[in-house]
């Protein structure tokens, strides 16, 4: 029964590393580039969250949504602003701006005040509440989670299969050449996606807030959501949340049935054995190109 | 303006371009072997931080720079380099052997850690490379009866067949030769076919291909000699520092070496060196400009990572060449005086090239 308490709690932990995973792979699939500063707009929106419930005293449920809009739009001006003027570039030059965005978050971050270096927590009308289903005592928090990931899934499923623009990214995302051909604004697409992916880090940060707190380098997490998304394949969607989860069921089992340690480094581990036997993931795609 | 005339083949295989060139490295190495009785032992000491970060980038820049891979586990193979030579200063090997055990066995760790990442795309080196760092980390905080755990090992002084090296100025020295040697053994290598089926991998992995160049194995070999140089760099910084945690060795100290070759400038021997006197520099200018900013930003923790990102992102955007490209135009600028440009240095109008099939 520990064990299924224990996967329980690990498929919620599970489903923040997915989100996040989630935002990486929209932005890979759409410009082939890798976010590395996925975790610091997590954190961004945790803050513009609390700014929203602290400062500005909106109830949580309006809250989340404006924080939401607000990093959506921040992302979009990201995009527009760093990634845009080096697309085309090397892989290795859109990496380490995102790694310094990173940093130059991180550090604005500690220099605002109010936010600062301190923890906070944000308030949540589900805080403290269980739910009981025999033996198992689940938390509202990690339900809650569980259940915004769904919803969240099947909104950004329906959105990419039926809606026009959705479609459209399908096809930039698949050729990129081909897409500008057939009069797909791709640049434009390019930012939406940025802005899609900012709005899921942010929910992922205001679903973990009431985890860990809110505090600057709560932006390290998305260290986690590289292995879940090589797990599920870079470059699947369904895989980034299924690679999230398992990620977050092995570590939390390890957390209790292996030595003091092994839980921080079991992602790791796992993402190690999957590249050397499955380098593809679960789900990729196993194409190569024939010279 | 000068022009090199070439008239003999010996001169394509030299070192350097011409007499002149040559002049001016000799000025350079002079200047190198004279500064540390000039300047106080707190500067020397610095310097000598300078040049094994040096070491570090010149390895990164082997993969990064000419192989185009990027990792973000460089860190990990430092600190193999730094613990295996303080285990084996403790049982008195002299330091040539305990430096070249320290690379031999970080260049072996990065065999086993990177040929499967190799295989598939870019991006997963990074990824698995960072999760190795993050591994290596956790062990040596664990690893008491070897590491000795989080606090750390006691490094002995620098010793070697009967000298011992006991102040600023001596680590200086022996950091110097090293720094020189490894110099002189990355530009020897990218002058040979092995460095020449770098950069082709780098420019395009598809072409390479059909030049009959088998990618895997040749990115192999780079982050195996870059990992082994890395451990190199991590013997002296053990003996430098003078004791090795855990925590010397994260994934942030990983980022700042690969902002070092980036910054620095990628594809430029010359940018190993600058990048690392700026990595070294610039901490101590934001030490001494904190005192005039206003407390809100001088004192927030967060100002020298703000700014190193800052810097970085300007970089990329504005001067991808790096601080080497800076060093380059300001040179053509002087050497072509009134016939300079702006549009000399531009950058090729790039698409994007997709890795995928269809």
């Amino acid at each position: 029964m520990q064990a299924l308490q224990v996967i329980v709690s690990g498929i919620s932990q599970g489903c923040i590393y997915g989100l996040i995973a989630l935002g990486f792979v929209l932005i890979y699939k759409a410009t082939e580039t890798v976010n590395f500063a996925q975790g610091e707009l997590m954190m961004l929106g945790a803050f513009l969250g609390l700014t929203a419930t602290a400062a500005f005293g909106l109830p949580y449920w309006a809250a989340v949504p404006a924080a939401l809009l607000a990093m959506a739009v921040f992302g979009l001006l990201l995009e527009r602003a760093v990634i845009n003027p080096i697309l085309g570039q090397p892989a290795f030059a859109i990496v380490m701006v995102t790694i310094g965005f990173g940093f130059v978050a991180r550090g604005l971050v500690t220099m605002i005040p109010g936010w600062g270096t301190d923890t906070h927590t944000i308030e949540t009308p589900f805080r403290g509440q269980v739910l009981r289903a025999g033996p198992l005592v689940i938390a509202a928090e990690h339900l809650v989670i569980v259940a915004a990931t769904v919803v969240l899934s099947a909104l950004l499923y329906a959105f990419f299969r039926y809606s026009r623009i959705g479609v459209a990214m399908q096809a930039a995302s698949q050729n990129q050449l081909a897409a500008y051909y057939m009069g797909i604004p791709v640049r434009r697409l390019n930012g939406l996606i940025w802005a899609i992916s900012a709005a899921v880090a942010a929910l992922a940060g205001l679903l973990l807030a009431p985890l860990t707190f809110v505090h600057v380098n709560m932006g390290f997490i998305g260290l986690k959501a590289f292995p879940a998304a090589v797990v599920g394949g870079f470059g699947s969607l369904p895989g980034a949340l299924v690679g999230g989860v398992v990620i977050g069921v092995v570590e939390a089992l390890s957390g209790v049935y292996l030595p003091e340690g092994f839980k921080d480094v079991a992602a790791y581990v796992v993402v190690l054995l999957m590249l050397a036997v499955k380098p593809n993931g679960l789900f990729g795609e196993t194409m190569r190109k024939k010279v | 303006m000068r022009f090199v005339f070439k008239t003999a083949y010996a001169q394509d295989l030299g070192l350097f371009a011409h007499g002149v060139q040559a002049a001016w490295y000799a000025a350079l190495a002079v200047a190198l072997v004279v500064v540390p009785w000039l300047l106080s032992p707190y500067l020397v000491s610095q310097l000598t931080f300078v040049l094994i970060y040096s070491i570090v980038a010149l390895g990164l820049m082997l993969l990064s720079g000419y192989t185009g891979q990027i990792s973000l586990g460089h860190a990990a193979f430092l600190a193999v380099g730094a613990y295996t030579e303080a285990v084996l200063a403790a049982k008195g090997w002299p330091f040539p052997l305990s430096m070249a055990m320290a690379a031999l066995l970080a260049g072996a760790v990065g065999v086993i850690v990177g040929t499967p990442a190799l295989r598939v795309k870019g991006i997963y080196l990074a990824i698995a490379t960072m999760a190795f760092n993050i591994i290596v980390e956790e062990v040596l905080a664990r690893w008491e009866s070897v590491t000795g755990g989080g606090s750390g090992l006691q490094v002995g002084p620098l010793a070697m067949f009967g000298w011992t090296v006991r102040d600023e100025r001596g680590m200086y020295y022996v950091a110097l030769a090293t720094a020189a040697l490894v110099t002189l053994a990355v530009v020897n290598l990218l002058r040979s076919p092995t460095g020449r089926a770098f950069v082709a991998v780098r420019d395009s992995e598809i072409s390479a291909a059909s030049m009959g160049i088998p990618a895997a194995r040749f990115k192999a070999i780079s982050f195996a000699l870059s990992a082994a140089i890395t451990g190199i760099a991590g013997a002296l910084y053990a003996h430098q520092l003078r004791i090795v945690t855990p925590d010397q060795f994260t994934v942030l100290q990983s980022i700042e070496m690969l902002m070092m070759v980036v910054i620095g400038g990628l594809g430029s021997v010359h940018g190993a060196f600058f990048g690392a006197a700026f990595v070294i520099v610039l901490p101590q200018a934001i030490a001494v400009a904190k005192d005039y900013l206003p407390p809100a930003i001088g004192q927030a923790t967060g100002l020298q990572p703000a700014l190193f990102g800052l810097i970085l992102v300007g970089f990329i955007l504005f001067e991808p060449l790096g601080l080497y490209g800076r060093w380059v135009k300001t040179r053509t600028y002087f050497q072509l005086f009134p016939f300079y440009r702006r549009g000399m240095f531009r950058r090729q109008k790039a698409f994007m090239k997709s890795e995928r099939l269809r």
